[in-house]
């Protein structure tokens, strides 16, 4: 049989370019960890927000002006008058949100599995730039609606540059091209928001992702795969990534579609969080807001630079905080990859940085008071101390024994189920009191109350084990 | 440890604790499917705010669109006199003029509801109270020295304010009908919420439609979720 010409013009070009060669290498040979968890969704959810920001980003720019006499009104036009522009605006604001809560989570995961140690440090280092790159392309991004917390915000944020000694008047003038944000900033931060720091971004995502399949992926029992080959040379515990990886990710991609379109449809400004209530407000350079906050992926940091009452001890401090995190692969000399077998400092050393990471980004939202500034210090001590501290409390820590192969943990059915009984623990069915006709009152789901006794266990239960797993 | 969670708790409690000031809001209830309602805010919109306030993105087709009225109903019933169907909704007054007048030009509502919320535009229309002291000879108990006319006074009435001092300064506790208007309370309190209604739809036109499409797209997106798990189980059978 002759070929047809669709088969010969594959041909011709597989013969010039190797898709067939990538494609192996990068998903149908490029064996993962068969254990990863949930905290594995978070890496492809991230480059799907990614293309979500790109193209949404694209279509903005179609009827966006970037002109500080338009720009405020070219958005609400985007929002009434261009066909579904209201669709993607949201969806540009709230994926801006959902990007900060996907890459936090997915650092997250690289702290607690260890996946920063080596031999990765290299992609830990690449993520990084990712990280300060995306704040840097949120931070400019919202200036662009040109609303009150636009305008202000990003006057806050550039001023701090003028507290470097010497320099840093001339340094923040260089940045706004004015003495106050105006039109020329506007202009330039519109720039680099659609086309500079996405080019670095997407550069930056391509080095990530070849680093990570040159040494191979880590797994939540932080186990070298590599090291348990068969006989054909392919690891023990490692699955192509595709079909499985990319099937067990498409079920991420419609959990996380499903919270994100219910902000989109039911709550675009998640009360404030997400696009802040004086930002409906335009930008108005003669009238300073009562209260200024960052939008809620900043506030952490925010809350590090108020913390600190010297301005550039501050400014010092907040970029420290950031700066502290490229050294993480150094500062950490436990022999041991993954928190499951890590030792109880290490662990209670965990908690405590999560704690405040999280009350410092809910106190950057509030207006300062003195006991709330106080708090703020305490946890500011604690976010450098879990950094500085680990190269000393991390040689101290009682390592468990790492198996050889990865372990199997309890599946999401597994889970369901065990919910399911506490659920029960919990609740008990209400006697009917009355003889009722209505099918919907003799529902037992509704009939359901809360069982004092059994909440009383399951929390005994829940501490019991939150205390042994901190140990 | 557990001194340290303990502490923590109790901060974050504290932290919350400061006082608001000024008088307490009330709910404003807002249905924007209440089609009559929007069209009787947008009447008493035009009435008595126009006149110095814009809604500068709003047209008044799209009114008469939303309101499912016809085009020619809308301008003879809502719109002022010999405004066109496609125009947006300026206000007459120039801002030379209203600089000279308030000091300050009125600004434009479109998004007032999204910036303060419609409680607080509830509770502020009907927080004017007589203040001598003041050139409108009103002040208001939400939003205190604004310059604005209570331009509801033939309607509502004039109230009073019942005035504390806390601390030397003059705390607004809540306000007394003085002088009865024209309309009956509930029937001027009505009157604001149907207002607060329909700025709260000019805020965000689509409201109606986005919540409206909301479950088509949930609903998908379930059913998406539940194909995807199915397709991954069949998958990892035979991952072990």
């Amino acid at each position: 049989m002759k070929p047809s010409r669709l088969s010969l013009f594959g041909e011709w070009i597989l013969e010039r370019f190797p898709i067939t060669k990538i494609w192996e290498e990068h998903m149908a040979h490029y064996y993962a960890p068969k254990n990863f968890n949930f905290w594995y969704f978070f890496g492809s959810l991230a480059l799907l927000v990614l293309v979500n920001q790109i193209i949404t980003g694209i279509l903005l720019t179609m009827n966006y002006k970037p002109d500080a006499e338009l720009a405020f009104d070219s958005v609400e036009y985007i929002m009434r008058e261009v066909n579904w522009g209201w669709l993607i605006r949201y969806m540009h604001s709230t994926g801006a949100s959902a990007f900060f809560i996907v890459v936090y989570l997915h650092m997250f995961r690289g702290i607690i599995y260890g996946s920063f140690k080596h031999p990765r440090e290299l992609i830990w280092i690449f993520g990084m730039f990712i990280f300060v790159a995306l704040m840097a392309e949120a931070f400019m991004g919202y200036l662009l609606p040109w609303g009150q917390m636009s305008y202000w915000g990003a006057q806050v944020i550039i001023s701090l540059f003028s507290a470097i000694p010497v320099i840093g008047e001339d340094l923040s003038l260089w940045i706004r091209g004015d003495y106050v944000i105006s039109d020329a900033t506007l202009n330039r931060f519109f720039a680099f928001h659609v086309i500079a720091v996405p080019l670095v971004l997407v550069m930056l995502v391509f080095l990530h992702i070849v680093a990570l399949h040159e040494v191979g992926s880590n797994n939540p029992d932080g186990v070298e795969i590599k090291k348990q080959k068969d006989a054909k040379g392919i690891p023990l515990d490692g699955i192509p990534f595709h079909p499985y990886y990319t099937v067990k990710d498409i079920v991420g991609v419609a959990a996380f579609l499903i919270f994100f379109s219910v902000v989109i449809f039911y709550m675009p400004e998640l009360n404030g969080f997400f696009l802040e209530h004086a930002n409906f407000i335009p930008a108005d350079p003669m009238k300073t807001p009562e209260h200024i906050a960052p939008v809620w992926y900043f506030t952490p940091f925010y809350s590090i630079l108020r913390a600190i009452p010297d301005k550039f001890a501050g400014v010092i401090g907040m970029g420290g905080a950031i700066v502290v995190l490229f050294f993480l692969p150094w500062l950490d000399r436990g022999r041991v990859k993954s928190v499951r077998y890590r030792g109880g400092i290490y662990k209670k050393a965990l908690f405590l940085f999560v704690v405040s990471f999280l009350t410092l980004g809910y106190l950057g939202t509030q207006p300062p008071t003195p006991v709330a500034s106080i708090i703020a210090r305490i946890c500011t001590a604690i976010y450098f101390g879990f950094f500085l501290l680990m190269p000393i409390y991390t040689r101290w820590e009682k390592l468990k024994p790492v198996p050889t192969r990865v372990t199997s943990q309890p599946s999401l059915d597994d889970r369901l189920q065990a919910l399911k009984k506490v659920y029960e623990e919990v609740t008990f069915v209400a006697p009917l009191s009355k003889p009722v006709a209505s099918p919907l009152v003799k529902c037992t789901f509704l009939r359901r109350r809360l069982n004092p006794a059994g909440v009383r266990s399951v929390a005994k239960r829940f501490v019991k084990t939150l205390k042994t797993s901190l140990d | 440890m557990r001194r340290i969670i303990t502490l923590l708790l109790f901060c974050a409690l504290s932290v919350n604790g400061y006082a608001s000031e000024g008088v307490e809001l009330q709910a404003a209830s807002i249905d924007l499917s209440d089609k009559q309602s929007l069209q009787r805010g947008a009447k008493t919109f035009v009435t008595y705010c126009l006149g110095c306030h814009s809604l500068k993105y709003m047209r008044y087709k799209r009114l008469a669109q939303d309101f499912g009225l016809d085009e020619k109903k809308m301008l003879t019933q809502i719109a002022p006199q010999n405004a066109s169907i496609y125009d947006k909704m300026f206000t007459a007054m120039n801002k030379h003029d209203a600089e000279k007048w308030f000091g300050i030009q009125p600004p434009d509502l479109s998004l007032i509801a999204r910036s303060r919320g419609t409680d607080w535009l509830y509770s502020y229309l009907k927080g004017f109270y007589v203040d001598k002291s003041k050139a409108l000879g009103v002040n208001n108990a939400v939003f205190p020295d604004v310059g604005m006319p209570n331009v509801f006074w033939q309607l509502q009435g004039q109230q009073q304010a019942v005035v504390n001092m806390v601390e030397g300064k003059q705390i607004v506790e809540g306000l007394v009908l003085d002088k009865p208007g024209t309309l009956s309370e509930k029937e001027f309190d009505d009157l604001v919420n149907d207002l607060v209604n329909f700025l709260a739809y000019v805020g965000e036109p689509m409201q109606l439609e986005r919540v409206s499409l909301g479950k088509y797209v949930l609903l998908y997106l379930f059913m998406f979720l539940g194909i995807a798990y199915v397709l991954k189980k069949e998958y990892w059978k035979d991952v072990h």
